[in-house]
């Protein structure tokens, strides 16, 4: 299968221009005869529905939460990138681009990474707009904030909440679409099957998760915007209900899983503390600028951190990388901390931790600047371990965080099935092997106000509207199969319960595909997961019934998925022998432990087909050309 | 610990709930309360019962989805903290623990713990948002706000949307909640020019969806798990009376 990203041409500065002077329009008096589907409400897909409803499409948009203000976007702390150089310390759209491609480890396009860099600061004005209250100087200006990665000050905040009021700033705009009839909204949907008919995304199969009725709804587009999969890991920062599902049956259609190893581990969430535990909790990556990370130098030193003196203290980030210090990237901080604990220098109960000490910070600024800075993540810390961060450091350790694999996507957003767009993290397209802190709610706007409006819009200009009908038998099979899968779900009548296979696979995942990799490790897992997935249709206990409100059903058809996924991502990981970016394999890396990159034979994508007879996935490889920017080995030294 | 539970079932909203004793055996103080209720459910299910069904997601206190009130507290006894930050650590081995679900006439109960708050939703899209299409915005820093002004609508804004304040008011007025949106964009000159429409419009469907009105309990802020303060409500007042006296 050829694999054309589309990219436009002439100079990388001018492509998006270029592209937006020559795409095709609808006639605006056509528009409302086209009805779009947006499953996720999220910043990227919240964010697409309001604006193809301002633009006269007519939208259904769906999620799986009681209200589109729910969605995880909501989640995020620290910040959100944009080239504004408000704070005249040398940044640019280019060094925004540059920086992102590097932190990507020269893994995403080009032309996708530079227009995210360009459209970034209209982010920013278009949220002032809509009333999100960033930060602010005293003289009433924008305020900036530094983030891991980087070398200049690009992140605008709102404390530590900016993902909830840019999502705020979404569901409002997405409100007033709502009220004004030009967006249907069905809270409490997840969507089951994706219908494909004449080889085009067609519309949908749902479920609605407070009667169990399965639904068929046709649109002229489909746009999946529904997130990362992290919760594969069982444990992860994610929220409970994120889930693989949506773009999981969109590949099973059809459409290529672009990178599906690409996992970030975030190196600054509060440590497990339990078998009972269920998700674990990020501390922002702003906590990084004031805090300064250390173990023990001497193994197995189980002191109380005050009774360590300095000299007997390694502070191994600003040892090992002088420039960035404490701020390096997070898969570079991520596995320095592993690498600690490996060593039997990590702290805590468990030794899977680290301290972060703001001893110092406290000392130079004041504890009355420490908690205006931070003090929401304090007292969140303090919630969580009951132990006071002001007077003894805070234990962090890495956990999994975002999925910058996703479906493959050209640069129109549009995956190999035509008329299905994927959004945000939901897609493989700009992050490349891992993520820049404060880029997701870049990316999640960027796709949804300002990239899917136009590249959908020239997708329906070619299309007849109306041709998506409910009533074709495509959607009659797809209503079939979700209800064959629910059926088979609720007639096991085994001995397990989906959390008891979703702990176990978690384990495996993160053991095998985690924070390294190694080709025996994954060769094993590869032999578990099938077991694991067989046992789980001959065992899994699902009670209740498919006509009410069942969480223990919708845990189990997201389980079924994470079974799937978990074996492409580990095929994926194999397949990638080299190190780059979030992914380690242990065969690939120099004698200090760093990544070994291997450009000459790895320098693209990976986008994977479904094998539908259930053998091995078929691998299709998109390749990366840079044409500004050059390979550098990726150093934080 | 070893504790009690007496937990509301209702099976769905057209039949009569009761309450039902569980014993939850060998809970961790360090588990979140949410985390307890999945081991009991856990329990349940192999015993072949049937789950609790509870209301959650982010299970980090933004999302605004969990929604227990305990011991008669909507989020229970810890201030400024929903329950799935709500930790063990904070009940004593032995205790009773009541569970229920918001209980409000604008909150219909779905299943259990689960109530239906949609009628929020409702109230937002009256007019809680700023017209600004895409495409049109100026300059960020075009629109200079002084930081304190900044600083008190972001302390509006900082709601969550959970209910609690509905919740917990003997009136089952969303008048905090309101007020939240209200003066978050009060505050703010992006919500000038819509602003009288805004709260006349957002007042309006309160009443519709079957809210009280606020006869100044405070109930609403002891419980609130982002603190706001019941100010903003004498600031949605104001900005009412603002309102109705200019015509709207």
């Amino acid at each position: 299968m050829p694999l054309d990203a589309r990219i436009p041409s002439g100079p990388l500065t001018e492509k998006w221009d270029r592209y937006r002077s020559e795409v095709r329009l609808v006639n605006p008096a056509n528009k409302r005869r086209y009805r779009i589907i947006v499953v996720g409400s999220g910043l990227a897909g919240g964010a697409a529905a309001a604006t193809l409803a301002e633009l006269g499409y007519r939208v259904d948009c769906f999620c799986f939460q009681d209200s589109p203000r729910r969605a995880h976007s909501i989640a995020a702390q620290g910040g959100i990138n944009a080239a504004k150089n408000y704070q005249n310390d040398g940044d640019s759209v280019y060094r925004l681009f540059y920086d992102t491609i590097k932190g990507g480890d020269f893994r995403s396009r080009e032309a996708n990474v530079y227009r995210l860099a360009q459209l970034s600061t209209g982010i920013i004005d278009q949220c002032v707009a809509m009333g999100v209250p960033f930060a602010r100087e005293y003289g009433g200006q924008l305020t900036n904030r530094s983030f891991g990665g980087a070398l200049v000050s690009r992140t605008f905040y709102a404390r530590g909440q900016t993902g909830q009021q840019l999502l705020l700033g979404v569901y409002a705009a997405l409100s007033r679409q709502i009220a004004q009839g030009a967006v249907r909204m069905h809270p409490r949907t997840e969507m089951q099957e994706l219908v494909v008919a004449d080889g085009r995304a067609r519309g949908i199969v749902t479920r609605d998760l407070a009667t169990g009725e399965i639904a068929s709804f046709a649109g002229d587009a489909v746009v999946l915007a529904t997130g990362g999969y992290g919760p594969v890991y069982y444990l992860s920062t994610n929220a409970m209900g994120s889930n693989v599902t949506a773009t999981y049956r969109a590949h099973k259609k059809g459409a290529l899983f672009a990178n599906p190893c690409f996992t970030q581990i975030h190196p600054t969430c509060i440590p497990v503390s339990g078998d009972y535990q269920s998700k674990l909790t990020l501390m922002s990556e702003s906590l990084r600028n004031d805090g300064r990370i250390w173990v023990p130098k001497r193994a197995g030193d189980k002191r109380p951190p005050g009774q360590i003196p300095e000299a007997e203290r390694d502070y191994y980030l600003e040892r090992m990388y002088p420039t960035y210090g404490n701020l390096a990237a997070r898969d570079v901080s991520s596995r320095a901390a592993k690498r600690m604990c490996d060593e039997g220098r990590g702290v805590g109960e468990s030794g899977l931790g680290v301290y972060l000490d703001f001893a110092d910070a406290i000392r130079r600024l004041g504890e009355d600047v420490i908690r205006q800075r931070y003090g929401n993540l304090f007292d969140m810390y303090e919630r969580i371990t009951g132990e006071n961060a002001y007077r003894v450091p805070m234990r962090i350790f890495p956990a999994v965080h975002y999925t910058m694999g996703g479906l493959w996507v050209d640069y129109d957003l549009m995956s190999n099935l035509p008329g299905l767009f994927v959004l945000g993290e939901a897609n493989f397209s700009d992050h490349g092997a891992n993520r820049l802190g404060a880029s997701a709610l870049m990316q999640g706007l960027a796709d949804g106000y300002f990239i899917a409006p136009y590249t959908i819009g020239n997708y329906l200009a070619g299309e007849r509207p109306g041709a998506a009908d409910a009533g074709r038998p495509q959607f009659r099979q797809a209503e079939a199969d979700a209800k064959e899968r629910i059926r088979r779900l609720l007639s096991v009548g085994g001995e397990r319960s989906v959390t008891s296979f979703h702990r176990e696979l978690g384990h495996l995942v993160w053991d095998h595909c985690g924070m390294s990799r190694s080709r025996r490790g994954l060769e094993k897992a590869l032999g578990l997961i099938p077991a694991l997935r067989e046992e789980f249709w001959e065992s899994v206990k699902v009670p209740g019934g498919d006509r009410e409100l069942n969480p223990e059903l919708e845990k189990a058809c997201r389980m079924s998925d994470f079974l799937e996924l978990a074996e492409l991502m580990c095929h994926d990981a194999l397949a990638r022998e080299e190190s780059c970016g979030c992914h380690l394999r242990d065969e690939y890396q120099t004698a200090e432990g760093e990544a070994k990159r291997n450009d000459e034979d790895f320098c693209f994508v990976s986008a994977w087909e479904h094998n539908p007879s259930g053998g091995k996935p078929v691998l299709h490889r998109e390749a990366l050309h840079f044409e500004t920017v050059h390979l550098a080995e990726r150093s934080y030294k | 610990m070893h504790l009690t539970l007496r937990v509301w079932r209702q099976k769905d909203p057209r039949v009569r709930g009761d309450f039902v004793t569980y014993e939850a055996r060998d809970v961790s103080p360090d588990m979140s309360f949410l985390e307890m209720l999945d081991v009991v459910n856990e329990r349940l299910i192999q015993g072949g019962g049937d789950p609790i069904a509870f209301d959650h997601d982010c299970r980090e206190g933004i999302c605004g989805m969990c929604s227990l009130v305990i011991n008669g507290v909507a989020h229970g006894p810890e201030r400024g903290t929903t329950v799935c930050q709500l930790h063990m650590r904070k009940f004593r081995d032995g205790d009773t623990i009541t569970v229920e679900p918001w209980r409000a006439r604008a909150f219909p109960v779905v299943k259990d713990l689960v109530v239906d708050r949609s009628a929020f939703d409702r109230v937002i899209q009256a007019g809680g948002f700023v017209s600004a299409n895409v495409g049109s915005a100026p300059d960020g820093n075009a629109i200079l706000i002084p930081r304190e002004a900044a600083e008190r609508a972001m302390d509006a804004a900082a709601c969550i949307g959970c209910g609690a304040c509905v919740a917990s008011c003997p009136n089952g007025s969303a008048m905090l909640f309101v007020a939240a949106k209200v003066s978050h964009l009060a505050h703010l000159p992006q919500g000038g020019p819509e602003r009288a429409q805004r709260v006349l419009g957002m007042v309006r469907q309160m009443d519709l969806e079957g809210f009280g009105n606020c006869t100044n309990h405070a109930e609403c802020e002891a419980v609130c798990p982002k603190e706001i303060s019941v100010s903003h409500i004498a600031k949605l007042n104001r900005e009412y009376i603002r309102a109705a006296v200019a015509g709207g």
